[in-house]
């Protein structure tokens, strides 16, 4: 056997492989990155075979024609601003596109063998033109990562981002945005960023290298809500499993659904507030249907409060679930806000209420929401609900855990006074 | 025309694509099975968009394709998942599809890969709801024999099937295609041989003999549109030519033939372009006002708006025959019809209600003498100049020879313009599917179960069935073996001998006939129970070329009834007194020759029965009739 690494990606090499049963094969092509042991080279044909590096001899044919290494597209990716060179377009408005990652901007890892995210803001105008018709484009990638990589930190960041744009004259605001969280970040958003233009979030379940892509259709729709007047942060995906209407959530109600499907974004106690009906083969056809009222374009003042309490947590109560957990983040962690996703109406078992009380009484706001997502908390209704509310639970309403979260993140940024705590939170304007 | 292929350097490579008989899909768990499209349960749209290639590159194939970007509706059913909606990442390769494809590989003398990639191979005429065909390429190197010498099979994959078109919805720019889900990622293996074939019997034997192999697994699908072949052709000077969607091995003589021609003729063309100094540079010009007061109703239907160009030499160009039915006019018209419009030149006008003035005028914008050729699209301006700048590359393309292409072969052998051929940036890895590792372990055991060798089974078939070498070789390299040893195992008194050719060379020559005669339809059941019903005597074996001459143009009829509709059924009573007749009419004859006359008699019976009765019976009963005319006298 002989071992020989003097080979790089993106060379040709020539492999000549003693096999038991035919002699002397031997195989040509470009070594491709791999996630596996062997040798994986691209064939002219096209195709990528794996080698087994047993009873070798590689020969290099030819050097160079490296392939781009993911951390140079991320160079690439990351070197801030990128406003497309283009003439401004008289009479057509400015957008803003913040890039954050995700599938909507993907490209193979070959590393690891996964899509990873990796286009720029360039990336995402040179794939779908036509956003250059909607509107002049300003590019800027904030973060290139993938969406369960957020945190509260980046949502600051990104609030600020929005802030700074529309301050400089956007008439409209694109997020793209990983799937997996983006309810997360339009949530956070709709609290930290009062908004007098459209702040919409968009993303992609099938990723932007294949042509079935829900990519461009969204993003499409997505420019198309950032001109028009509603002025709140919303989140545009796909409405069906058909390419013909996007959904308009709003930033609070929305919730993914769905592991994979297209139709995954639902708004959740709440009808949308209204769908983008598509046209791709004009898209000056693409035409509104709204269902119900919305902040319209410069109603509001233009208003930044990015102040978040990062530690609060989402505790998930399952039957038997020990009460030492919420003890743990109190008591151990100093959290200083819970959420609590209970069963049913509101509940957790008869064990875990003196420890909700301790935690109220030392100043940590506790909230209810509820597993079933649909539907109101009501602690009125069984003994443990009113259990509950005598600890002095606070109610969540018809809140989505996220949305509630999020939410108690910000209100303990702006107060640590529990009563204003406890009116912020159930108030439904905000 | 007689062609002799080896002189003009006739190359020709084949793609066979054959469906596996997997319990479930390639990349999900939904079954391999068709279904009928009103048992529909979903029905959604979509569109597809041309996208990069990991090489940065968009495929030539598929950016054409974006050109005429339409919706697709697509069809689901019970039987179908989210992977085929494309609302769900696929699984991974199956296995069992790996297992057969392996199998398939070492039969043909092929060296599996050590480690299989499934790559994504851009597709966006929407056949694939994904916009690409998952494709993965198993093994190399391999080789078959024929009379006329070795193939090599460079390659087999392993892929998935694409969607099936349904029909189109709704008119002109704006119509959708309709595409059913249920055959969308049934496995199948792609051969692709080398280009070493060289005639088009070579061609004819190679594709059968794949097939033969194929089906010796007993693990693939049979059946219509379960197999199907392209093939490549090119020749001295001409280019590579993709020829998809040949119907029938019977067809590939013709299409290779009248690829040839247009080959050949194309180069031709060339040549007199160049003499005469052609030139494809021209401007697209509105020549509507020529038609303001126009008869001609192709133009006052299209609206009135006519766009034209000016190619300069061409004329008489347009008109050349290239092959049947299809001159080289019908070239640039395929053009022009991927964006909806139909085309007319000055090399057939005036026609369609255009007058001669009117094209006096056209030739007048363009200041085009005898020499040249005008030709016009009666369109609105946006789409008349994409169709005439497809035209203009395509005239300039003419230029240089033969253009390489993928083309589409027709019912009659001809073939029209389908797209450029693929390149090799359209693939690029599916990241979602992770590779398979092949150790020699699994080789080792697909290896010792392998189906039995032409060698073996001929040897086989010469002991067992008493055939001579070289109808033993005939049948055992022949697809239908396998129901050749059922026929024998299961029915008496039928010479093997009579089964071999009947299979062979009676179907052969049926194929031949050609005219209304699809072979393709018989199935195995018929050929079990003509063989049953001839081993019960019920007819003679020189009317089984009639028999399953009538069941080809009757697939659905039982052979039974087919028998009886062609009126062969045998009375006896009406065979004996046949005999009695013509026995008595000859007794003088019978007397002169003694049992001597016995054999011209023989003749004169069969020739009144033919068919209906075998020959033995016939004698035996003359025999039996004549004695007795002698033992009376």
């Amino acid at each position: 056997m002989q071992r020989n690494n003097s080979f790089v990606e993106g060379d040709r090499i020539r492999i000549k492989k003693k096999r038991t049963d035919s002699g002397v094969v031997v195989y040509e092509g470009v070594v491709m990155p791999t996630a596996t042991r062997n040798v994986v080279i691209k064939l002219d044909s096209g195709y990528n075979i794996g080698i087994r590096q047993e009873n070798v001899e590689i020969e290099v044919i030819e050097r160079g024609g490296r392939l781009k290494t993911e951390k140079e597209a991320k160079e690439g990716a990351e070197e801030g601003e990128e406003t497309r060179k283009r003439k401004v377009k008289e009479g057509l408005p400015t957008l803003s596109i913040l890039s954050t990652g995700g599938t909507i901007a993907s490209k193979v890892d070959y590393r690891t063998g996964a899509v990873s995210p990796q286009f720029s803001t360039e990336d995402i105008l040179e794939a779908i033109p036509e956003l250059g018709q909607i509107a002049n484009i300003k590019g800027k990638v904030i973060y290139s990562i993938l969406s369960e990589n957020m945190r509260a930190e980046y949502w600051r960041k990104l609030a600020a981002e929005v802030y700074t744009e529309i301050k400089n004259g956007a008439e409209g605001i694109i997020v793209t945005h990983g799937t997996d969280t983006m309810g997360y970040t339009a949530a956070a958003l709709s609290f930290m960023v009062q908004t007098p233009v459209p702040v919409v979030l968009v993303g992609s379940q099938r990723s932007s290298d294949r042509p079935s892509s829900d990519a461009a259709m969204n993003t499409i729709c997505a420019a198309k809500v950032a001109c028009s007047d509603l002025a709140e942060v919303v989140v545009v995906m796909h409405g069906s499993t058909s390419d013909n209407f996007c959904l308009i959530h709003r930033g609070t109600k929305v919730r993914k659904m769905h592991t994979s499907a297209r139709d995954a974004f639902q708004s959740i106690n709440d009808t949308p507030i209204g769908k983008v009906i598509y046209d791709a083969t004009d898209i000056n056809k693409i035409r509104f249907e709204f269902f119900s009222a919305y902040t319209k374009r410069g109603e509001n003042e233009l208003e930044l409060s990015d102040k978040l309490e990062d530690k609060c947590c989402l505790i998930k109560f399952y039957p038997g679930a020990d009460p030492a957990i919420l003890d743990f983040f109190v008591a151990q962690q100093g959290y200083k806000g819970i959420v609590l996703e209970g069963t049913g109406l509101g509940h957790v078992s008869a064990e875990w209420i003196p420890g909700v009380a301790r935690a109220i009484k030392q100043g940590i706001p506790v909230v209810m929401t509820s597993q079933c997502l649909y539907g109101t908390i009501c602690d009125r209704v069984y003994d443990t609900g009113r259990d509950l509310l005598r600890a002095g639970i606070i109610e969540g309403e018809d809140m989505l855990p996220e949305t509630a979260l999020v939410k108690l993140m910000w209100v303990l940024g702006q107060t640590s006074d529990m009563e204003e705590v406890r009116r912020l939170m159930r108030d439904e304007k905000i | 025309m007689k062609i002799d292929y080896h002189k003009i350097g006739l190359k020709a490579g084949l793609e066979i694509h054959q469906q596996l008989d997997t319990r479930t899909k390639l990349f999900c768990k939904c079954p391999t099975r068709l279904r009928d499209k009103k048992e529909s349960t979903l029905s959604f749209k979509r569109y597809l968009r041309a996208s990069k290639s990991e090489m940065g590159e968009v495929d030539k194939a598929a950016l054409e394709e974006e050109k005429y970007s339409r919706m697709f509706i697509y069809k689901g059913y019970d039987s179908t998942c989210l992977v085929e909606n494309d609302e769900q990442p696929p699984g991974e390769l199956n296995r069992e599809a790996i297992d057969i494809s392996l199998e398939v590989a070492l039969l043909l003398n092929m060296n599996p890969v050590d480690e299989i990639h499934t790559m994504r191979k851009i597709v966006i005429d929407g056949s694939n709801t994904c916009g690409f065909q998952r494709t993965a390429l198993i093994a190399m190197g391999g080789e078959i024999e024929t009379e006329e010498g070795g193939v090599g099979v460079d390659s087999l994959s392993l892929e998935e099937d694409a969607a099936q078109k349904i029909e189109t919805e709704g008119e002109d720019d704006a119509y959708a295609v309709v595409y059913s889900l249920d055959r969308l990622g049934i496995p199948l293996v792609e051969i692709g041989t080398a280009p070493d074939i060289r005639t088009v019997e070579q061609a004819r034997k190679a594709a059968e003999h794949l097939g033969m192999i194929l089906r010796s697994t007993g693990k693939v699908k049979r059946g219509l549109g379960t197999i199907r072949q392209d093939i490549n052709i090119s020749i001295e000077g001409g280019a590579r030519v993709e020829l998809k969607g040949v119907q029938n091995l019977r067809l590939i003589g013709k299409i290779v033939e009248n690829e040839v021609i247009r080959q050949t003729k194309l180069i031709e063309l060339r040549e007199e372009l160049k003499r005469r100094g052609a030139k494809v540079e021209s401007p697209i010009e509105d020549l509507s006002s020529v038609f303001e007061r126009t008869a001609s109703n192709v133009i006052k239907e299209a609206g009135g708006e006519v766009s034209g160009v000016c190619l300069r030499g061409f004329s008489g160009i347009l008109g050349t025959e290239l092959q049947p039915e299809r001159r080289f006019g019908s070239e640039l018209a395929d053009f022009a019809n991927k964006y909806g419009v139909g085309l007319m030149h000055t090399d057939e006008l005036p026609a369609y209600g255009i007058t001669a003035e009117e094209v006096e005028q056209m030739k007048r914008t363009f200041d085009a003498t005898e020499a040249d050729c005008v030709v016009i699209v009666a369109a609105e301006r946006e789409r008349a100049e994409k169709a005439l700048k497809a035209v203009l590359s395509r005239a300039e393309e003419a230029m240089r020879g033969v253009p390489k292409e993928t083309r589409r072969a027709l019912p009659n052998g001809s073939s029209a313009y389908m797209r450029p051929l693929p390149g090799a940036s359209r693939m690029y890895p599916e990241t979602d599917v992770p590779p398979v590792e092949i150790d020699e372990q699994r080789l080792k055991q697909i290896k010792s179960k392998l189906p039995e060798t032409f060698e073996h089974r001929k040897g086989r078939y010469r002991e067992k069935f008493g055939l001579n070498d070289e109808l033993a070789d005939k049948i055992s390299r022949n697809s239908n073996f396998g129901l050749f040893e059922r026929i024998m195992e299961s029915y008496e008194n039928i010479p093997a001998t009579l089964v071999v050719r009947t299979l062979t060379d009676t179907l052969a020559e049926l194929m031949q006939e050609g005219e209304g005669i699809e072979v393709e339809n018989l199935e195995d059941r018929h050929f079990m129970e003509l063989f049953k019903l001839l081993s019960a005597n019920t007819f003679g074996k020189e009317a089984v070329p009639d028999i399953l001459k009538f069941l080809a143009r009757n697939p659905v009829m039982s052979v039974d009834k087919a028998v009886e509709e062609i009126g062969l059924r045998v009375n006896m009573e009406e065979v004996e007194r046949v005999i009695d007749n013509i026995v008595n009419a000859k007794k003088g004859f019978i007397r002169d020759k003694g049992a001597r006359a016995v054999g011209p008699l023989m003749g004169i019976v069969m020739k009144e029965l033919r068919g209906k009765v075998d020959g033995k019976m016939i004698n035996k009963i003359l025999e039996e009739k004549v004695k007795k005319v002698l033992e009376g006298s």
